[in-house]
């Protein structure tokens, strides 16, 4: 919708053939930059998995250790901490370059700001989601989670955090012209990840107790579908409402 | 048929004249309301049956489920409102969308504690994790959000936009939230004993149930048609026709 | 009526505590829903008056 000003420029001068071209570049590009300027601030992807790693410490001593009883909500925990972990790291995904002002000139740009928006997801998730992803197998040990469940656990943190950081994007939208930020988005984000925290926990749980998994892991990438369609459209009008505000 | 209505939505747009119409509709709406919910009330508490299985703690659905349409559909008007907003730059419909929350908010909680209390004699605990009841304390969350939004901006302008955009993703997650936690609810604890699906409802339960449904609805009619015109009178105060009607009072 | 009796209808079968809490704090909501609009539609014409009171004085 919120676009229909710039692609209606774009097409008068150009076919479709280019337009589609030029989106895909504008895509690569700011993946490009995005990626430089994470190599660059490593800090970035340490800090969530550090973060993941102490939250998931914490049960075991708050709780109990005893292998039976943490078995039981292992799922439960890495899914949660894998969640909050995202959720911290969302303050990166616009705050710089609000702060350094490119976050304008991607808006005004004539490209489509979705396609934009979807690039600075990816890095997102590459940086977070994908570490986490691969980390979560490991901590997993350390909470005594069934054999059965790895695969799965793997599977549905693969396909979850995406639409994690999706979803979240939308957050960061609306609140990076914001001061305060983090508690407001937190209120505003959490209750909407409620869905793939069910699916993704209830997906381990059965696979541990020897059930078909096939249905689950179904409906997660069918979230995640909606969400790769939905939310960089959504953030895009977002970041437009936040940068006039 | 289509041009009158067209003629008028543009009408509904201007805040004056929407001011001047809801100002003659609003004692009707008042009167019928506070008339069919003393109705409804006595109706309910007073001659309406008890249940041959809860007893008398089933008259609480005669609130409870009132409220919990009402806080769903509160949110979906919500919504819709906020798109009208947004696509049609309509100031209205932006205050219509802001005075929307705090009413879905409290139908909420009113839903969410007379479902807590009716567990209480029921199920024999303040709290359970029904897949209804969660829903509603997300569908809360939900609000609080919105809410916190609103307030979160500078500009009016702004915040009515951000958090019209966050209650048209709220609308889309609703129904996946509300799937996600029934079949949670499966998952963990077989559906024993729901509060509200009876198959048939004798005559003398329902008909009471439906003048408080109704008369719900004209509350949320009054009360929203007041905090928008509010709304309208702090928003437009610096033009000349709210300052006259501001004066003459 | 299906109640015999006035003490009845308040016991409503021994569930009076749960059924009178749910109707009460419905009906305060419902009360402090009706009462904020009011509120705040007279502090707006309250506002506006002062308002135009120092207007005048300071013209």
């Amino acid at each position: 919708m919120a676009n229909d000003k710039h692609s209606l420029r774009v097409t008068d001068k150009y076919s479709p053939q280019v337009i589609s071209v030029s989106s895909w570049r504008a895509f690569t590009g700011t993946l490009k930059r995005d990626l430089l300027l994470v190599f660059r601030r490593r800090s970035d992807v340490v800090n969530p998995l550090l973060f993941f790693t102490i939250v998931v410490t914490l049960f075991p001593l708050g709780i109990s250790p005893e292998s039976e009883f943490l078995a039981q909500i292992a799922a439960g925990v890495l899914w949660v901490a894998a969640l909050l972990a995202t959720l911290l790291s969302l303050d990166s995904l616009f705050q710089q370059d609000m702060a350094d002002g490119s976050l304008e000139q991607l808006v005004i740009s004539p490209h489509p700001l979705a396609v934009m928006v979807l690039s600075k997801v990816l890095v997102h998730w590459l940086v977070t989601g994908l570490p986490l992803t691969l980390l979560a197998p490991l901590l997993a040990v350390m909470m005594f989670l069934p054999d059965e469940g790895y695969s799965t656990l793997f599977l549905t943190l693969l396909m979850g955090t995406p639409t994690l950081s999706l979803v979240g994007a939308i957050g960061a939208a609306l609140t990076v012209g914001l001061r305060r930020t983090g508690v407001l988005m937190t209120l505003l984000i959490l209750p909407l990840y409620i869905p793939v925290l069910i699916f993704g926990t209830g997906a381990v749980i059965s696979a541990v107790n020897g059930m078909a998994v096939a249905g689950h892991l179904a409906i997660m990438g069918a979230m995640l579908m909606v969400a790769l369609v939905m939310a960089p459209l959504a953030a895009g009008a977002a970041l437009r409402i936040s940068l006039n505000g | 048929m289509w041009k009158t209505f067209v003629a008028w939505f543009h009408r509904m747009g201007s805040p004056k004249w929407f001011y001047d119409i809801t100002g003659r509709w609003i004692p009707w709406f008042a009167v019928a309301s506070a008339l069919l919910l003393i109705a409804g009330t006595v109706w309910a508490l007073a001659f309406a049956p008890e249940d041959y299985q809860q007893g008398n703690s089933f008259r609480i659905i005669y609130i409870h489920v009132p409220a919990a349409i009402l806080a769903q559909s509160i949110f979906f008007l919500m919504a819709m409102a906020g798109a009208v907003g947004l696509i049609w730059k309509m100031k209205v419909a932006d205050m219509v969308a802001k005075s929307c929350a705090p009413i879905g908010a409290s139908m909420t909680f009113i839903a969410l504690f007379t479902g807590a209390v009716w567990g209480k004699p029921t199920w024999g605990a303040w709290w359970v994790w029904d897949a209804r009841l969660t829903a509603m304390l997300i569908l809360l969350f939900l609000y609080f959000g919105v809410i916190a939004l609103q307030s979160a901006f500078d500009s009016k302008q702004s915040g009515a936009r951000a958090s019209a955009i966050l209650s048209l993703v709220g609308v889309v997650n609703i129904p996946i939230i509300k799937y996600s936690v029934e079949w949670w609810n499966t998952l963990h604890q077989p559906a024993t004993f729901t509060l509200t699906e009876k198959p048939a409802m004798p005559a003398e339960m329902w008909v009471p149930l439906l003048v408080m449904v109704i008369g719900f609805y004209c509350f949320f009619g009054t009360i929203l048609m007041m905090r928008t015109r509010n709304e309208i009178l702090e928003r437009e105060k610096r033009t000349h026709w709210v300052q006259g009607l501001l004066s003459k009072k | 009526m299906y109640f015999d009796s006035f003490s009845e209808f308040l016991n409503m079968g021994g569930h009076g505590l749960y059924v009178w809490l749910a109707y009460g704090l419905s009906a305060v909501l419902i009360v402090i829903n009706v009462v904020l609009p009011v509120m705040h539609k007279r502090q707006l014409i309250k506002e506006q008056a002062r308002k135009q009171r120092r207007e005048q004085q300071s013209s």
